[in-house]
């Protein structure tokens, strides 16, 4: 379409446009032929962009991290434990939790495509899809650690989860030192996303403060 | 098809992870469209989850690496839509349709969309009891399917351990290429860093792989 159109210079914001345009046609014609609901399209973006999420599987982690008979559920089937948490969508089949110690830490990727439990962590950043993390995650996962300003102890084992099947990762972090007493949605605020990928560690309480 | 582009694990030369702080779930509108429209379309049935990445991979190698994540769906779909008879290229190309529609047997309502927020279960009865247990050492056959396959190249002919028997599921590799769900055990493999890139690999790094029994001989 148009490729005559395009100049060296503007390469970038003509290449969107001319998508954008291809977006909108696929879009049009699709619900012409009467295959598509656009009222269904604008439910699944907002549930996208509302409804999952991090926040999610904070809860989850939090409630591992405040109640052991739970996180020994948790372990045992993720998806029946997340799905006990009573969330608006229920969580699909084959959720594995993964707990963080100081001998092992667990890092997940998909070196194939962009697997990711979006139920529970919601949809993908665009690192996890790129090529520099598909391709280090599994040969130089303590490199891809170091560029998420995370330095394991030496004698802790990475453990790197390739997503080839429909088997989902959560990662549960270890609790940070300092919250004893805490309540679950105190720690929650504690769990980021990259810290249930395995790039990156749940925030320390002074780091929560000092991060707002 | 299975050696191309999009099985990238162990590629140098792609550079830093770059992280972005604060990032939205989509960047442009017209995103979001693409996602919804591969999940509405998806719910049709028309193809398997493995059809769709299947139509990714056999993007030309330039093109799956110079078009962002929601742009290679969008190729993709285009490219199903095409393939499935629902749409022409005509109409792709007018930018409208042209002819009346096929008759589908699902097809997304409002009603159903908070189903299509779970992911489907693609567990199925096993016709045969698991060959592998956790614990048994196992080696990776040496595929080079020119059909979609999820044994990624880095992991082939490799010895691990089962750690752990994860069910009977659909065989992605069969699903892909209108094969039916062809169920089969899959296992968690792990194997060491030394394994998989040489003796001056790291000791304390170990990678598994989640493995349908075909892929896997005892070693």
């Amino acid at each position: 379409m148009a490729a005559d159109d395009h100049h060296p210079h503007e390469h970038h914001g003509s290449e969107l446009s001319d998508l954008q345009l291809r977006v909108k046609a696929l879009e049009t014609i699709l619900t012409e032929k009467g295959y598509l609901d656009p009222a269904a399209l604008d439910q699944i973006v907002e549930a996208a962009e509302t409804k999952i999420g991090p926040h999610l599987g904070a809860r989850i982690v939090a409630r591992a991290w405040a109640d052991p008979e739970f996180k020994g559920r948790l372990l045992d089937d993720a998806t029946a434990a997340a799905n006990a948490m009573g969330f608006t969508s229920p969580v699909g089949s084959h959720l594995i939790a993964l707990e963080n110690t100081p001998e092992t830490h667990h890092m997940v990727v998909c070196t194939l495509c962009s697997c990711y439990p979006w139920e529970v962590l919601g949809l993908p950043p665009v690192w996890y899809k790129s090529a520099p993390y598909r391709s280090r995650a599994v040969i130089d996962p303590k490199g891809v650690l170091a560029e998420f300003g995370v330095k394991l102890a030496p004698e802790t084992e990475i453990r790197i989860w390739d997503s080839t099947a429909e088997t989902r990762f959560l990662v549960v972090p270890m609790r940070p030192a300092g919250t004893d007493g805490w309540s679950e949605e105190q720690l929650a605020t504690l769990v980021t996303r990259d810290s249930m990928v395995g790039t990156g560690l749940a925030k320390s309480p002074a780091g929560a403060k000092s991060r707002g | 098809m299975s050696n191309t582009i999009h099985d990238m694990g162990g590629m140098h030369g792609f550079g830093p992870v770059v992280a972005e702080p604060h990032e939205p779930p989509f960047h442009e509108a017209w995103e979001g469209r693409v996602l919804a429209m591969q999940r509405a379309m998806g719910y049709t049935r028309l193809w398997t989850i493995d059809g769709g990445r299947a139509s990714l991979e056999s993007l030309p190698p330039i093109t799956y690496l110079s078009s962002s994540y929601y742009e290679r769906w969008f190729l993709g779909l285009e490219k199903r839509v095409v393939a499935h008879g629902l749409v022409g290229e005509d109409e792709l190309a007018a930018g409208r349709s042209l002819r009346p529609g096929v008759r589908l047997n699902r097809k997304l309502t409002t009603e159903d969309v908070p189903r299509t927020m779970s992911r489907g279960d693609f567990e199925r009865p096993a016709a045969a009891p698991a060959r592998f247990k956790a614990g048994d050492r196992v080696r990776t056959r040496n595929i080079n399917p020119v059909t979609h396959t999820r044994l990624p190249r880095y992991t082939r002919g490799k010895t691990g351990v089962v750690e752990a028997v994860r069910g009977c599921h659909v065989f992605p590799d069969s699903a892909a290429i209108g094969g039916g769900d062809n169920p089969q055990w899959l296992y968690t493999v792990v194997f060491t860093a030394r394994e998989l890139w040489g003796e001056e690999a790291d000791h304390s790094i170990k990678v598994s792989i989640e493995a349908f029994e075909p892929y896997l001989v005892p070693a």
